[in-house]
């Protein structure tokens, strides 16, 4: 692979493989603006909850756990890296890096999906959740609970995208190490990592209202 | 016409033998899996029949209801019943109408591609389709949904003891199939385009198909997170809807207009597109203002997002922000009167003939003029206090979606049906059902307007006794509609075998999609066309058939 690789066929509907490769593109692209308005909705109801209850949202967000949260931000910025060099190097032809890139890049994710689960352990002895065992003294409770219910529906759905972003990327390293791309064809490696920079710079959104709200000032 | 040659090779013969019906097999499997963005608009065709019928049994029997109060149902039934007409016919049949069918047949031949950018990603969008609408009828045969098609909390989230989270599931699974639909679409108009067919050579069909995407794109995601709320609020206990667990009704109504509103624009776009193809082409001349109606398309479909709180100007909002909404709401009215200026400027001193896709169209244009005419009324927020919640809006929006989208659905399926089918449909007995529709229509829905001035409320089963004689007109209106729409059920299923050839292009029309056979090959043009000139090169005199 280390030399340019054979051009693939392009699907009977497209003139090349150039135009195939620009509608791919395009189409994450077009995904992503979807996806943006899909947790739009629930930011909205996370702005709603905290301009009406402000000091119920601080409480709760100091119930959050800061570290761990912090530690997974740094866990999800390095994965982006990752993919970005895995990127640049499926650009350059480079089999080996490109393979072993997409690996660590699904396994950061991992970890990450570990250290959330975690953190959800806690949150269920700590009886936070919603719905299934919440109790709270506060006077602030039902804000709290309120809270959390956003809170798991945020990271729960941010979750299930970290989850088929691992599994498309686990998919692409088996095929690198097959040699399925070359530098001149590595569309796949370069939608998904579109596709993984979005889950990513969502938690970059997440992380300070979940984690950081309730947290500064006086 | 639009291109210079698109023709098949000189020495292969001019039958259609060739074509997306045949090739490829004629098995149930091949259809199934097929990828033909043709072949998926057929099998679109018959699903859309098919619930069109179903949420219109639900308004025969709301109508029926209705003719003697107290009414033939419980009032229990009868929510049941409007429920199942709301959510079927908004979510089933006028969503994906026009795109799913026309639109997924048309766009590809329209700007000279092989198919649309992403074929499996199409057919994945009629599975959902179908497996969404299964489960609304399971919902629906279980017990069904008492709610009301806006699925309001807490209402649906605490009290309904309907199957409220099955209905929710179903509308959120059509959701992502048109978004998927969207998706391609838009993909394909930036992508696919042939060679010479630049923005503005575009017909106007595609344009408004575009705008129609980029709703459904940009909208449809934040229903499926508010309908994710409610089931979840359903579900658990907990929730953000309702203020009995601390929550706001008035949080769900913003998320849920903010998709719904532009989801109007979604169902009347597509149509707008279609009565732009068609007056031109029986007019013989182009379309007047052709940048006009594109960028009307266009602004329509912005300023739709920024109009949602028009339906929440009695719900509790403030005086400014009724105000604000109440301004934005007259403002998106100005381009679609663009639009009726533009396609009556077309018919000035245009060679006008009558068959039944221009009947459609004029039905059209008289129809959504009033209809649009009373949504202004119902933006002045003096007047939506008088009549919010009553029969006014009820005729105002179905003079919209039904005089409007499904007359523009009709006539796109007559003005097509050659295409598709290769087949000439009965002109006689198409104009009788053109008329019945446009005469039953306004019997129908004209009486409802009086009923909503004078005060009275929708959703009710019954009414008190002066509402009767408006009531029966309405329901006598809607027996000749549904005599109107039934005809072509008829004489459209006869004209696939007994209809005569049509050729390659019966109406005389411009526009790639008449360039190729009928009906069309599988992929589409044996060249791809290159394109020279501008859409709508029609001439005021009748020029010869196509031979």
């Amino acid at each position: 692979m280390s030399e340019a690789g054979p051009l693939p066929r392009p699907e009977p509907q497209y003139a090349t493989a150039g135009q195939q490769a620009e509608a791919a593109a395009f189409g994450m692209w077009v995904f992503l603006a979807t996806e943006i308005l899909f947790f739009g909705g629930l930011l909205l109801a996370y702005t709603w909850l905290r301009a009406s209850h402000p000091e119920g949202v601080a409480e709760a967000g100091r119930h959050t756990k800061v570290v761990i949260g912090s530690v997974n931000t740094l866990v999800l910025l390095t994965s982006s890296l990752t993919m970005a060099l895995a990127v640049h190097a499926a650009e350059q032809g480079r089999r080996k890096a490109l393979t072993r890139l997409l690996a660590v890049t699904a396994l950061l994710g991992l970890l990450f999906l570990g250290l959330k689960g975690y953190e959800y352990h806690g949150e269920w002895t700590e009886h936070l959740v919603p719905g299934l065992n919440f109790h709270e003294d506060s006077p602030h409770a039902r804000t709290i609970e309120l809270f959390y219910f956003l809170y798991f529906l945020l990271t729960g759905i941010h979750g299930i995208h970290v989850t088929i972003g691992i599994g498309l990327i686990a998919w692409l390293a088996l095929r690198a190490r097959h040699g399925a791309f070359s530098a001149r064809h590595y569309t796949p490696v370069e939608v998904t990592g579109l596709y993984w920079h979005f889950v990513d710079v969502v938690w970059i959104f997440l992380y300070p209202l979940i984690y950081l709200v309730g947290r500064s000032g006086p | 016409m639009t291109t210079a040659t698109v023709t098949g090779k000189p020495d292969e013969p001019v039958v259609a033998t060739r074509n997306y019906l045949t090739e490829g097999g004629v098995t149930l499997r091949s259809w199934l899996l097929t990828r033909d963005h043709k072949r998926i608009a057929i099998l679109y065709t018959l699903s859309i029949t098919f619930f069109f019928f179903v949420g219109g049994a639900a308004a025969t029997l709301i109508r029926l209801n209705l003719v003697t109060p107290p009414g033939i149902f419980t009032p229990d039934i009868y929510n049941r019943l409007f429920t199942l007409h709301g959510v079927i016919m908004v979510w089933f049949f006028l969503i994906p109408s026009i795109p799913n069918t026309m639109g997924n047949f048309l766009i590809p031949l329209m700007i000279g591609a092989k198919d649309l950018a992403f074929p499996r990603l199409n057919l994945l969008s009629w599975y959902l389709y179908v497996g969404a609408g299964l489960l609304a009828l399971f919902a629906i045969l279980i017990g069904g949904v008492d709610t009301g098609w806006t699925f309001y909390t807490p209402f649906s989230s605490l009290y309904s003891n309907g199957y409220v989270v099955l209905a929710l599931a179903a509308v959120l699974a059509v959701g992502f199939s048109s978004i998927l639909t969207g998706l391609n679409f838009i993909v394909t108009t930036h992508r696919m385009r042939a060679p010479g067919m630049t923005w503005y050579r575009l017909p106007v069909f595609v344009w408004s198909n575009y705008a129609t995407s980029v709703i459904m794109v940009l909208a449809t995601p934040v229903l499926a997170i508010t309908l994710i709320l409610v089931a979840a609020e359903r579900l658990l206990k907990v929730g953000i809807f309702d203020p009995a667990l601390g929550g706001d009704p008035l949080l769900f109504q913003h998320l849920f207009w903010f998709y719904s509103h532009p989801a109007v624009y979604i169902m009347i776009l597509p149509g707008f597109g279609v009565i732009s193809e068609i007056v031109p082409c029986f007019a013989r001349k182009p379309l007047f203002g052709y940048r006009f109606v594109v960028w009307s398309s266009i602004a329509i479909s912005i300023i739709g997002f920024f109009v949602w709180a028009h339906h929440m100007f009695v719900a509790g909002i403030s005086l400014y922000a009724g105000l604000v909404f109440s301004l934005l709401s007259y403002v998106i009215a100005v381009p679609s009167a663009i639009k009726v200026f533009n396609w009556t400027a077309t018919l000035h001193k245009g060679w006008i003939s009558f068959d039944a896709p221009m009947l459609y169209a004029l039905g059209f244009i008289g129809l959504f003029t009033i209809g649009g005419l009373t949504g202004l009324f119902v933006a002045n927020l003096a007047f939506d206090v008088h009549v919010t919640d009553t029969y006014f809006v009820v005729a105002h929006f179905h003079y919209i979606m039904v005089g409007g989208m499904v007359s523009a659905y009709f006539g796109g399926l007559h003005y097509w049906w050659p295409k598709v089918t290769g087949r000439l449909y009965p002109e006689w007995w198409a104009r009788i059902a053109a008329l019945l529709i446009f005469f039953g229509f306004n019997l129908t829905f004209f009486p409802q307007f009086i009923l909503g001035y004078l005060g009275m409320e929708r959703r009710y089963y019954s009414y008190p006794p002066e509402f009767q004689a408006w009531n029966i007109l309405s329901s006598a209106g809607a027996s000749v509609l549904a005599a109107g729409y039934a005809l072509p059920f008829f004489y459209l299923g006869w004209s696939l075998f007994r209809g005569k050839r049509a050729g390659s292009n019966p109406w005389a029309a411009t526009g790639l999609e008449w360039q190729t056979s009928s009906p069309p090959p599988t992929h589409n043009f044996d060249r791809t066309p290159t394109v020279t000139r501008p859409p709508y090169q029609y001439r005021p005199e009748p020029e010869p058939q196509d031979v």
